[in-house]
């Protein structure tokens, strides 16, 4: 068990390194020169020269790495140029709407997709089933920013029913913050309760197949009993799984869903920062994605040894 | 005697595997999935190659005197000579007086190359790293380090990230939407060559001194064409979108050029009076989308049916 989870760990750091590595070009795979791009179009040599130094671009490659690295390791990221801030200063202030975001948008989709998949699975091939499958083909197939702009414009616009765009911090009154996060919440949701239900479906129609299904009909459980208790648990790793590869999706989304709705968080930066090509942003904010995703990723994996005892590595 | 039977037994099950199997092209004309998917990407398809031809004028062109117009109004425009025309603009004018209805044509043409150049680009050099560290044991290693790296980074991300790299354009974006594919190609590829190199045919090949390219090319290959069609088709749809996402987002395709992504993106900022300019592509784009995906849900029941229980 412990072995395992030291197997697992070991595994994870490759993953990490790659990531990092990956990022730490970034900068330097940049066509022309990476002093010169962080220091923008007005700089003079001197200043320049001064970037040059402070980044350490004179010494060999890996150096460099190193001294990136060992920087990073004690949160120290560098300085935006265009935000005029450091790094990890903003993205400490920009932490939380893309937090609540995505924790609204989990609850959202997981509390909706997985009841979804187990009723289309009971009744499969039938017209639910259909319906159900139907959606879920059509939520992968229309893109985060429309799916936005369609609920702005039915439950805002029209209906008037929930503020247009915008952010409150959760400080400022959770009614207010609450109301906010409700349209860009089930917007991002609806390709993740895409993905869910789809594997929630698939999964539990595979139990339902099993030996001990049979027998626990054959014993006279009610159909719910056998669905839940039975079917579902059993059908649990899968759908897990998905959920945790889902979370890319989900950063995807979340990178989106914070342009349409004007929201404060992360994925807004990230696109700003983009836009402003201003690289020490883009290469912390791509870090933190992936390791977040990677985590979590690997909680899950281990989680599976303790809730399922037949899971051995 | 017994061999005889034998051979009997043979032929007949073999004639009914016959009867039971049609040829893939039948079994694909008789899906449905394929059929209304199919369909509807040839029509897309259509409209992208006969834009010009379908009552369109230069997406491009800039005209102050009819900007935000509304779906089906008619409008008269100044020519460069003096005379005046009347149309109807059928999808409105966007806030430089450009034709909605010409723009989201000719975004088609876009939307496809982005697509199938992404999916057959990520499919080539997928399938080729995919045989190669399936079979090559030392290799193997290494190369999947590297994919578990890149799909480590998700993929809208990286491909942010691969975009800011380099200049804004069709190319690019192409490029940045390949790279986070390609791993999931390799993966898949992989599976594949890993469960039919111990097949007795590869052993076969070996063993009269067959070449290492010879194998991959003739035996192992023809193994991963199935479930490669089936997830290109998946990767088309998803690059369509990563491209309109990219360009909604302002960092993908210049704006210059109409693609639905910047359609939309312009229409942005009078969404609240002109829902119009995000309305038409998004349909277009949702449409197609959705073609090429049950396109491909159908492809995968036929031509890969062990693939249609995994997801």
């Amino acid at each position: 068990m412990f072995a395992f989870i030291a197997r697992r760990l070991v595994a994870t750091i490759p993953v990490l390194l790659f990531v990092a590595i990956f990022v730490f070009m970034l900068l330097r795979l940049t066509p022309g020169d990476p002093a010169a791009v962080i220091a923008g179009d007005n700089a003079t040599s001197d200043q320049v020269a001064a970037i040059r130094a402070k980044l350490g671009l004179d010494e060999p490659l890996h150096t460099q790495f190193f001294i990136w690295s060992g920087k990073a390791l004690a949160g120290d990221f560098g300085e935006s140029f265009f935000f005029k801030k450091t790094v990890a200063e903003l993205i400490v202030q920009r932490i939380e709407p893309t937090a609540m975001l995505a924790l609204c948008t989990l609850i959202l989709a997981v509390s909706i997709a997985v009841p979804l998949g187990v009723l289309a699975a009971a009744r499969q091939g039938g017209w639910v089933d259909r319906a159900i499958m139907g959606f879920s083909v059509l939520g992968f197939s229309v893109p985060v920013f429309v799916v936005g702009y369609l609920l702005i414009y039915l439950f805002a616009i029209q209906w008037g029913l929930l503020p247009v765009q915008g952010y409150r911090r959760i400080a400022e009154g959770f009614g207010d913050f609450i109301i906010r996060l409700i349209l860009p919440s089930v917007t991002l949701a609806v390709i993740y309760i895409a993905l869910i239900s789809r594997i929630t479906r698939a999964s539990v129609i595979e139990t339902l197949g099993e030996d001990y299904i049979r027998t626990a009909r054959a014993k006279g459980l009610p159909g719910r009993t056998v669905l839940l208790r039975h079917a579902l648990r059993n059908a649990a790793v899968p759908i897990i799984t998905v959920i945790g590869i889902g979370i890319a999706l989900l950063i995807g989304g979340v990178v989106v869903t914070e342009s349409v709705y004007n929201i404060p968080g992360v994925g807004r930066l990230t696109v700003d920062a983009v836009l402003a090509r201003d690289f020490p942003v883009i290469q912390v904010v791509i870090l933190m994605f992936s390791f977040v995703y990677v985590l979590i990723n690997l909680v899950i994996d281990i989680a599976y040894s303790f809730f399922d005892p037949r899971i051995r590595y | 005697m017994t061999i005889a039977l034998e051979n009997e037994v043979d032929a007949a099950a073999a004639r009914a595997a016959a009867v039971a199997r049609p040829s893939v092209w039948k079994r694909l004309s008789q899906n449905m999935s394929v059929r209304i998917g199919g369909a509807m990407v040839l029509v897309m398809v259509l409209i992208g190659l006969a834009a010009p031809l379908l009552g369109t004028i230069d997406p491009a062109r800039i005209d102050p005197t009819t900007r935000n117009r509304k779906p089906g109004v008619e409008v008269t425009v100044r020519n460069d000579d003096g005379t005046r025309t009347t149309r109807t603009v059928h999808m409105g004018t966007d806030s430089l007086g450009r034709d909605i209805y010409s723009r989201v044509l000719y975004g088609a043409r876009v939307s496809l190359i982005v697509g199938i150049s992404v999916a057959s680009l990520s499919i080539v050099i997928g399938v080729f790293i995919g045989l190669v560290s399936g079979y090559i044991r030392w290799l193997d290693g290494i190369v999947m380090r590297i994919m578990d790296g890149l799909m480590a980074i998700p993929g809208i991300l990286l491909a942010i990230g691969l975009v800011s790299l380099f200049r804004a354009g069709l190319g690019t974006v192409i490029f940045a939407i390949v790279v986070p594919e390609i791993p999931r190609v390799v993966r898949l590829v992989r599976s594949v060559v890993l469960s039919v190199r111990e097949e007795p045919y590869v052993e076969a090949a070996i063993s009269v001194g067959t070449p290492l390219p010879k194998i991959l090319w003739r035996h192992i290959l023809p193994n991963t064409i199935a479930p490669v069609i089936v997830q290109g088709t998946f990767i088309c749809g998803a690059a369509i979108l990563a491209e309109a996402t990219l360009s909604f987002l302002g960092i993908g395709i210049p704006t210059d050029t109409p693609t639905w992504g910047n359609i939309m993106a312009e229409g942005r900022q009078f969404f609240r009076v002109h829902p119009h300019n995000i309305l038409y592509p998004a349909i277009f784009l949702a449409i197609t989308v959705l073609a090429v995906n049950m396109l491909g849900d159908g492809l995968r029941d036929t031509l890969d049916p062990k693939m249609s229980k995994r997801v």
